[in-house]
């Protein structure tokens, strides 16, 4: 199968690429990329007034399968992504029963590739049963299909093991995802500590116990000069710290999701539980900072941390409501406010959506250049769409921009040369 | 004037206009107390729930006195958390009581937001009777209901409140309602019980207690709990007592006619030392009427009837 993209503005930062070229795929790579492509024997698709990207990938996604598969499937999860014009994700291994070993990796690949949507990279739990006891078979993990480690949903609790996990990491080169959270001060919380723990009457989680978790890893990445990826970044003094440990020159990488740049704590006052996400909306000097670290290169990643929950768990009283926000389909426009308040360009969006995680991950894509696998996202910068219960095509609604007019919409987004989801053909 | 609320959820969302209006009313249906026959026709035909899932005695009585001597109907639900926990949600038991007809919830929570929840989905009218470490409005408009009875105004007052001020839904209200009025608020107690550094509520924090005692209008010492959440935050009650607790000597910081007040019950010998339990200055069973009074109000105000 052929495809060519026709008149786009091709963006590829992997080759410092920002050109209207066409894209031909054939056979499931990039065949050519140049202006005026014959288009014999292919499927044309019209790019004008559109950006072809490098598929975009979202290295921090919950899909909740097995276990929870009311929230999301691996198959509603996948469609959901390339709707959103992301053409791979990692989904975290806090399922039920947790991604802890080699048969479970294997059931969602399978899952996977039933839904044959996305590329759908699993990410391996670090302890057994995420406990904070005692390690994983990474080795059996990545034999399995693994692309990464990470507890995330949970700290590892001990810098002593926290340890023993990067340096065995390193036998297996398999990246280490940290969910940095300082339990002891964050336990019992709901909220950010500050405005919104004052106004609601709730426990607060204070941007310090992040930036102990942090500053943790940040020494465990010194100690055994593994890479440590540090997931959701929520706070300024957490971006402090990852800058001053990247002029130190070590191996510390970062990520953080929309809701850290353009939500702070206020959209939970009057106990909004679409908005209680932990790490917790911050102040609005927090959000300020996420973004001018996002500008600086300080943050690598834009990742969603899309966390599905249904009525069930959303539709009650505050505190007992879970944890989590959809953000799949979202990401995109919220990413192209930063470009339009100024923030950072267009090719630098690319970058956050696309490049660093793959080269984060390890995993193929983030590049155009001819003989790569053809993961594409091709979207609309300019169109507006109303987030909605109806346009959002998650299993899970739990999104705290319900009624917001968004901005910025994919259009085709292909991979491995097929097109998997076109603007108003789901 | 119009009373445009339809819920009592957090003194916040009232005016300092709204205010003076609930205590007026207050004011004058508190003469029915004192009838040989306090009954009154004004709510016949209303249903009132009042639904605890916290156990509080005084508070319940007190909202089912109100009820009753403005002919309410009335139905009590007492729920052990635990029980609740067994499946039935809180959505579910709002709905179930309200197919039944109810008019008005009085809800307490041991959870922050849980009335607000309520109130968006019963569609019927919500009174906030304290929520988690949130709020406690009635208590907030009956202690304003008394110092303003016996001071005459609020404005330009200095209150002291002591005690654990961080995980009290009395101090958070109170200090909000006072503030409105035009009152200044300080307060004081062990510092891990203060807000925190993050969380100013509005108070001026005190450290040392004698700070926020000198020259009080109004000292009002809250119930102290010793643990939080597996915690201790102050190392033992007779501690508490010798360093926060109040007593003749300290009492004699604030003005000469303070008023003495608690929200109760109160653990004679732990914040309040017993020899006051007779003091001249305590209002606090003036307080425990007037939160009958303060709690018809806004049942009145709320389910429409002509006070
Ligand atoms: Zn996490």
């Amino acid at each position: 199968m052929k495809i060519l993209l026709k008149g786009g503005l091709v963006i590829d930062p992997s080759q410092g690429l920002e050109a209207a070229l066409d894209l031909l795929i054939e056979e499931g790579r990039i065949k050519a990329l140049g202006k005026d492509l014959p288009g014999e024997g292919a499927r044309i698709l019209s790019c004008h007034g559109l950006i072809v990207a490098p598929g975009f990938i979202d290295m921090h996604v919950h899909f909740r399968e097995p276990g929870e598969e009311w929230k999301e499937t691996i198959a509603t999860g996948s469609l959901a992504a390339v709707a959103g014009g992301f053409t791979a994700v990692a989904c975290m291994p806090n399922t039920r029963p947790p991604n802890d070993n080699a048969e479970v990796t294997r059931y969602i690949l399978k899952k996977a590739k039933e839904a044959n949507l996305c590329h759908v990279y699993p990410v391996a739990c670090i302890t057994k049963g995420q406990k904070g006891e005692s390690l994983t078979e990474f080795g059996d993990l990545k034999e399995a299909g693994a692309v990464a480690v990470s507890d995330d949903g949970r700290p590892v609790p001990e810098a002593a093991l926290m340890r023993l996990a990067l340096e065995y990491a390193k036998n297996f080169d398999l990246p280490v995802i940290s969910h940095a959270e300082d339990l002891s001060l964050a336990r019992g919380g709901h909220v950010n500590e500050g405005l919104a723990s004052a106004k609601l009457g709730l426990r607060g989680i204070p941007v310090e116990g992040e930036a102990i978790a942090i500053f943790r890893e940040i020494m465990l990445a010194e100690l055994t000069r593994t890479p440590v990826h540090i997931a959701h970044v929520s706070s300024k003094l957490g971006v402090e710290l990852i800058r001053w440990a990247k002029e130190k020159g070590l191996p510390v990488t970062a990520e953080t999701a929309p809701h850290y740049f353009t939500l702070t704590e206020e959209a939970t006052l009057g106990y909004h539980t679409n908005a209680k996400v932990n790490p917790p909306l911050r102040s609005e000097a927090d959000r300020q900072a996420v973004e001018e670290a996002i500008a600086e290169g300080v943050i690598d990643v834009i990742a969603t941390d899309h966390a599905p929950h249904s009525p069930l768990e959303k539709f009650c009283e505050f505190e007992r409501a879970a944890f989590g926000l959809v953000g799949l389909e979202t990401a995109l426009p919220l990413g192209l406010n930063l470009v339009r308040r100024g923030v950072i360009s267009l090719s630098r969006l690319v970058e956050l959506f696309s490049c660093a995680p793959a080269r984060i991950l390890k995993v193929p894509g983030g590049t155009l250049k001819e003989g790569a696998r053809a993961d594409v996202t091709v979207f609309d910068r300019e169109a507006t769409w109303l987030v909605s219960e109806e346009t959002l095509h998650s299993k899970s609604k739990n999104s705290p921009f319900l009624g917001w007019e968004m901005r910025g919409q994919a259009v085709y987004t292909i991979v491995a040369g097929r097109l998997v989801y076109q603007r108003g053909k789901a | 004037m119009e009373f445009r609320h339809h819920h009592i959820l957090d003194i916040s969302a009232l005016t300092p206009e709204d205010i003076s209006y609930i205590l007026e009313t207050a004011a004058n249906l508190k003469e029915i107390l004192t009838r040989p026959i306090p009954k009154v026709p004004t709510l016949r035909g209303k249903l009132v729930a009042h639904l605890f899932f916290e156990p509080s005695t005084r508070t319940r009585l007190s909202f089912e006195r109100a009820a009753k001597i403005l002919s309410a109907d009335v139905f009590n639900f007492t729920a052990r958390m635990s029980s609740v926990e067994k499946g039935e949600t809180l959505l579910d038991t709002v709905l179930n009581l309200k197919a039944m007809g109810v008019d008005l919830f009085v809800i307490r929570h041991s959870m922050a937001g849980a009335p607000h929840f309520i109130a968006q989905v019963a569609g019927t009218r919500v009174i906030n009777a304290g929520d988690g470490f949130h709020a406690h409005p009635t208590q907030a408009l009956l202690d304003l209901l008394t110092v303003k009875e016996k001071k005459g105004t609020l404005a330009g007052l200095k209150v002291a409140i002591i005690g654990d001020i961080r995980h009290s839904r009395v101090a958070h209200s109170g200090i909000c309602g006072f503030k409105k009025m035009g009152a200044e608020v300080y307060v004081s107690g062990p510092a891990t019980m203060l807000p925190s550094a993050r969380e100013t509520l509005g108070a001026k924090v005190c450290y040392r207690l004698e700070e926020a005692l000198q020259g009080a209008d109004v000292v009002m010492a809250l119930r102290v709990q010793k643990e939080r959440h597996g915690k201790d935050l102050f190392p033992s009650l007779r501690e508490y007592a010798r360093q926060f607790g109040i007593n003749a000597e300290r009492l004699a910081l604030a003005k000469p006619d303070c008023l003495l007040m608690h929200p109760g019950p109160v653990n004679w010998g732990v914040e309040l030392h017993p020899e006051l339990e007779n003091d001249p200055r305590s209002v606090i069973l003036e307080q425990v009427t007037n939160g009958v009074a303060v709690r018809m109000a806004l049942l009145v105000l709320l389910l429409g009837g002509t006070a």
